[in-house]
């Protein structure tokens, strides 16, 4: 382009500028439909609860269910199991907040905020390990309640040997939070709904 | 591009076609006539090893499509299907999963013989990058493709990898989902990996040729690393390197032959045989052989985050090789101590692979559990040790030893280093 100062061509500089930042705007505007059809569509997001009945789990026995894809663990938690989750110091928990979409973001990792509506019996989580997703085993690994040889309560992650505590709290090992606790409300004594 | 070719059209067709579209000229100087330094060993038989392994890997797999289901209701089963019911479908199926294993073998060789002699260093970064771009998007091409048969490995390897993007802060979650396309690895990922597995080798054939363009500027780096000063210091590619690299192909297909008929699924993990169960970890998760190095380095660091930044950092860290050795001698045959801590950081490569194939905290290659809180030479620990080396291997080392090493005398020309080499007939008296 000349480099002659001329009332024309400045003109036609604009428009050319102009013409062409358009053309941008457009370009990026056609890209989205390509990289937002990759995210969940309208039938995977249509799989959003499910209703879950606590009455059959037996103290101490722990369901797993499918949800969105996921395993879903539904612990009926002993005595034992939530004394010992309790009697933990927040200070020496890796990632002190609950990780519940049940409580406000970012409220401290209590046994508490881990359960809803006070039924601190059953436990339920996302059975996804924070690290790099592999499911946790039940009832292993060094935070659990020992008594003799049996184990019950903590997980253990056999991918990268993550270990989380009775109330599902991240303490040994890469993850780096607790397990997910999903929304869920009680809609009666012994029933759930997830999502 | 037309390169030292002094072609000349000697039919009539030639002529018209040569006005209209110089193709022969390009093949004739490029592949035919293309001055190549006479001394390159076996060691540069990989890349035409390699280019033998994309196509091959292009053949079997565009087959193996006409056949295959990309959905998680029939995925196992139609790999089943093409094991048992199409015709030479086993053969097929195991040419392609045996091909990836050797195309690895492959890459691995010619990476490290491109280390050895200092085939990245000027003027040959950009050829040097172009590899190590190639070799990213084969990592993620045989990841895919790992996934399709939708076995307990092929699910659980898909949701680890993925889910290394989620240590990305703030948007790692966000950016899972995208690429999952839900709330775990589910029929959308299949999908989207299998038409991204057929996609990205016809990348690859495209990188790899930007790579042979930028190897066909300053032309081949040989052993000696003297750069070539006439005509006597190269032979023409064609008959020379065409024959050899062809006699090393054919040695390299005996290879590839052995696994396919003799072990198909040595290399492989017999849990890929289970179908792939959504809520049930396999009792231990490991990448195919050829990821194991970087699996270690992943494993070696107890943060989720800095693991996954380690862990790419390995491979990335090759970009900036050229800048990171300081030497001017190119070839390792004349720096004596780079030419040891060469084969220390080979060994150390192979020592992470073997770290990464065991569960962390196992004692390193044993069955047998390792107390939990006490030192024991662990996978974890091993790991551990060799990422330590393999990062230092490329700082500080590499660019101290450039400024502290005494290289050894070159030889003036590849031509004079050819004879003194060449012992006589006749012993002198």
């Amino acid at each position: 382009m000349s480099t002659a100062v001329h009332a024309d061509v400045n003109r036609r500089d604009f428009l050319f500028i102009a013409t062409g930042a358009v053309g941008a705007v457009g370009a990026a505007l056609t890209a989205w439909p390509f990289i937002s059809q990759m995210n969940p569509d309208a039938s995977v997001l249509a799989m959003a609860a499910i209703e879950v009945d606590l009455a059959p789990i037996a103290e101490g026995q722990e369901i797993t269910i499918k949800w969105r894809g996921n395993p879903v663990f539904i612990r009926h938690r002993t005595a034992k199991e939530i004394e010992l989750a309790k009697s933990v110091k927040l200070e020496d928990l890796k990632d002190p907040t609950a990780r519940s979409a049940n409580v406000k973001d970012g409220d401290p990792a209590t046994d508490e905020n881990r359960v809803v509506g006070g039924k601190e019996g059953f436990l339920v989580m996302m059975g996804v390990c924070t690290h790099l997703g592999c499911i946790p085993i039940g009832n292993e690994g060094d935070y659990g309640v020992v008594e003799g040889n049996v184990k019950s309560g903590g997980w253990y992650c056999p991918c990268h040997g993550s270990q989380y505590d009775t109330a599902g709290r991240i303490r040994k090992g890469p993850a780096p939070e607790n397990l997910f606790v999903p929304k869920y409300e009680y809609l009666s004594d012994t029933k759930i709904r997830i999502g | 591009m037309s390169g030292p070719s002094n072609y000349q059209p000697k039919s009539a067709f030639g002529k018209w076609m040569h006005e209209r579209l110089p193709i022969m000229e390009l093949v004739q100087g490029q592949a035919l006539d293309f001055p190549t330094p006479k001394n390159l060993n076996y060691w540069w038989t990989f890349g035409g090893i390699l280019a033998v392994m994309l196509v091959a890997q292009l053949v079997t797999g565009i087959v193996l499509a006409m056949h295959y289901t990309a959905h998680v209701d029939m995925a196992f089963d139609s790999v089943e299907h093409i094991m048992r019911d199409v015709n030479y479908g086993w053969l097929l199926r195991y040419l392609h999963s045996n091909g990836a294993s050797m195309f690895f073998i492959a890459v691995y060789v010619h990476i490290f013989r491109g280390m050895y002699y200092g085939s990245y260093k000027a003027p040959r970064e950009v050829l040097w990058m172009i590899g190590v771009l190639i070799y990213l998007v084969m990592m993620a091409t045989a990841f895919m493709g790992y996934v399709l048969p939708w076995g307990q490995m092929s699910f659980w390897g898909a949701k680890v990898i993925t889910n290394l993007f989620s240590a990305i802060p703030f948007v790692g979650e966000s950016v899972t989902t995208w690429l999952w396309g839900g709330y775990s690895v589910d029929n959308p990922t299949l999908n989207r990996f299998f038409s991204l597995h057929y996609l990205l080798p016809f990348v690859l054939a495209g990188l790899v040729g930007l790579h042979i363009w930028a190897l066909h500027v300053p032309g081949n780096n040989n052993p000696t690393g003297v750069n070539v000063r006439g005509s006597q210091d190269t032979v023409p590619f064609h008959p020379y390197y065409t024959m050899k690299d062809g006699f090393a192909i054919v040695v390299f297909m005996l290879l590839y032959s052995a696994f396919t008929f003799f072990g198909p699924n040595y290399l492989g993990d017999a849990i890929n045989y289970l179908p792939a169960n959504p809520l049930s970890t396999p009792s231990h998760i490991v990448p195919e052989w050829y990821y194991l190095p970087f699996y270690a380095i992943l494993r070696a660091i107890p943060n989720k985050l800095i693991g996954v930044i380690a862990m790419f950092g390995s491979i990335l860290i090759l970009f900036a090789l050229p800048w990171l050795d300081t030497s001017r001698v190119r070839s390792g045959t004349y720096r004596p101590i780079f030419k040891q801590i060469f084969w220390i950081f080979v060994v150390v490569c192979i020592t992470l692979g073997f770290a990464g194939s065991g569960p962390p905290d196992n004692y390193f290659l044993s069955h047998e559990a390792a107390p939990p809180d006490e030192w024991h030479l662990t996978y974890k620990l091993v790991g551990q040790i060799a990422a330590v080396c393999y990062f230092a291997f490329f700082f500080p080392i590499l660019p101290l030893l450039g400024l502290l090493e005494s290289p050894k005398p070159l030889p003036p020309s590849i031509s004079d280093d050819v004879l003194a080499k060449k012992k006589p007939l006749v012993p002198a008296e």
